[in-house]
């Protein structure tokens, strides 16, 4: 089991934001993770990246605890995070993103340049753009590097935040076919998401969180099938 | 037109000073949205270690060494005494731990060496004035320019061309995603200080090179020329401050050359008056840093 998340429970104060949510990803999985706004979602994934520190509950890595580790930390052990707000370094360039992506193993050089040459592969975009400033990238482009820059670490676990926020449906499209093509490298990936269809189409299993809660859990499929997901747990 | 280059030389040597005494202050403020108040305190550093080690028979370029390497210390041991173990707890516990860690070297010095000032070991060249394009200037402005264009230099290469470089501009745009890299926070902020104390200390060199004294509060006007600096070319950028610093300098060097004798002991009033127009201009500063960001 890549990861395993119990009880997990994260406050804001006097806030719970999650209530005790179990979630499973397994080696080479791609799982989603669905719900309204302000269901917990990101939450729940800050809090698997050590990001914030869980109220309660663990956090497993191949049976590891690894509850309330900092960043740094966890993504030595191999999980990466693409957050929801994209975050690119705006005054970095493209490749400066990139480099500092691969920041945990920057004394492989060959290696690094390797996965570079290999993300710029995956993104041509990104090969034209490398030396421009990350700023001026659209937002396609933007949530392109984030993803590039977050698999310049090597993870084994990849956690996305909302990768098709406020693109449009080309971008859309695009971004997933590049989840896919990750998924297809044996990469286990988390993945939240407001874009159900989207979401279930390239995910293996998936939960839905309602108030903080695991309110559906299933294979993709089902989910896809059960025509009321959406007006039932989804806020339509 | 020799008065032309009197000028020049004067803004940049005096905006060189100030440029590195900004770029000290903000490369911390950069990364932790917090003003280290105790940095006056590495130029003190600095001072009382070049009068320490007057005595010995070293030769003055190893004593400087001594100097930086000491400033350099104290700026590290400012983030472990006065940072670190409040850090994430309260900004207004920085501010006051940073302040405190200020008052205590102070007090330090007063209490161990003396509330009076000591004279600090110059090299000659210090005192030594040169002829250049028909002007007679002091030898140091000339070191002064030439070390900051040093130093400017390596620093812009260290923070475009290395890793860790690259981290720290990325630590100060936006620290939990570069953690969220595995950039490790307190490396970066380690690595900040450090930096930080070096500039000071290579400040106090040239800055203490003009006086030739020592004094336990000899880093008030450092900082508050620092402050100044970055307020003017805008706090969330490395390039603004050193802007902000030459810009301080031409203000302050113009004033000197342009008013009265009876009017010069009111200076500072024109040059902060200058600077509230400049800051109603523009209130961020002349240069704006990265738009996302917020604090650790």
């Amino acid at each position: 089991m890549a990861l395993a998340v119990e009880a997990l429970e994260v406050r804001y104060g006097g806030i719970r934001a999650v209530r005790g949510v179990d979630i499973e990803v397994g080696d080479g999985e791609v799982v989603a993770l669905l719900g309204a706004n302000g269901a917990g979602k990101s939450s729940t994934l800050l809090a698997i990246a050590g990001a914030i520190r869980p109220y309660a509950g663990r956090v497993r890595l191949d049976g590891r605890d690894v509850t309330g580790s900092i960043p740094e930390r966890m993504v030595r052990a191999g999980v990466a995070m693409v957050p929801e707000t994209r975050d690119v370094f705006s005054d970095l360039t493209v490749e400066e993103n990139l480099r500092l992506g691969a920041y945990v193993r920057r004394r492989d050089r060959a290696g690094v340049e390797a996965d570079r040459a290999a993300m710029f592969a995956l993104f041509p975009r990104l090969a034209e753009r490398a030396e421009q400033t990350a700023g001026t990238l659209s937002g396609g482009e933007q949530q392109m590097l984030v993803i590039a820059r977050a698999m310049m670490s090597r993870p084994r676990l990849l956690l996305l935040d909302e990768p098709s926020l406020g693109l449009a449906p080309t971008i859309v499209e695009q971004i997933f076919a590049m989840i896919a093509r990750l998924a297809a490298t044996g990469l286990s990936i988390l993945l939240v998401e407001q874009n159900v269809g989207k979401a279930l189409a390239v995910a293996d299993r998936a939960y839905v969180m309602r108030l903080g809660r695991i309110a559906a859990a299933g294979p993709a499929r089902e989910l896809a099938a059960a025509a009321d997901l959406k007006e039932h747990y989804l806020g339509g | 037109m020799t008065a032309a280059i009197q000028f020049v030389i004067d803004v940049l040597s005096l905006g060189g000073a100030y440029a590195l005494m900004a770029l000290g202050l903000v490369i911390v403020y950069g990364i932790l949205r917090l003003v280290n108040f105790a940095y006056g305190e590495l130029i003190m550093a600095a001072g009382y270690t070049l009068y320490l080690v007057s005595a010995s028979p070293l030769p003055w370029l190893v004593m400087a060494v001594l100097a930086v390497g000491a400033a350099v210390v104290t700026g590290i041991a400012t983030d472990y005494v006065a940072f670190r173990p409040v850090r994430a707890k309260s900004v207004t516990a920085v501010l006051i731990t940073s302040f405190a860690f200020s008052t205590l070297l102070q007090n330090a010095a007063q209490l161990l060496i003396s509330p009076r000032p000591r004279s600090i070991p110059l090299p000659e060249m210090f005192s030594d004035t040169v002829t250049l394009f028909g002007v007679v200037t002091p030898a140091r402005n000339l070191i002064t320019i030439a070390a900051a264009a040093v130093l400017l230099t390596l620093f812009t290469l260290a923070m475009r061309r290395t890793v860790l470089g690259i981290a720290m501009r990325a630590a100060a745009t936006h620290f939990t995603m570069a953690r969220m890299l595995g950039v490790p926070a307190n490396l970066v902020i380690s690595t900040a200080f450090a930096i930080s104390g070096l500039l000071a200390g290579t400040v106090a060199l040239l800055w203490l090179g003009r006086i030739g004294t020592v004094v336990p509060r000899v880093g008030l006007e450092p900082l508050l020329i620092a402050f100044i600096a970055t307020v003017i070319g805008g706090m969330r950028s490395l390039e603004g401050a050193v802007l902000g610093g030459f810009l301080l300098a031409f203000i302050d060097t113009a004033l000197n050359y342009s008013l009265p004798q009876d009017l010069l002991k009111f200076r500072d009033a024109f040059t902060f008056s200058l600077v509230i127009l400049i800051l109603l201009w523009r209130p961020a500063g002349l240069v704006r840093g990265p738009a996302t960001g917020q604090r650790t």
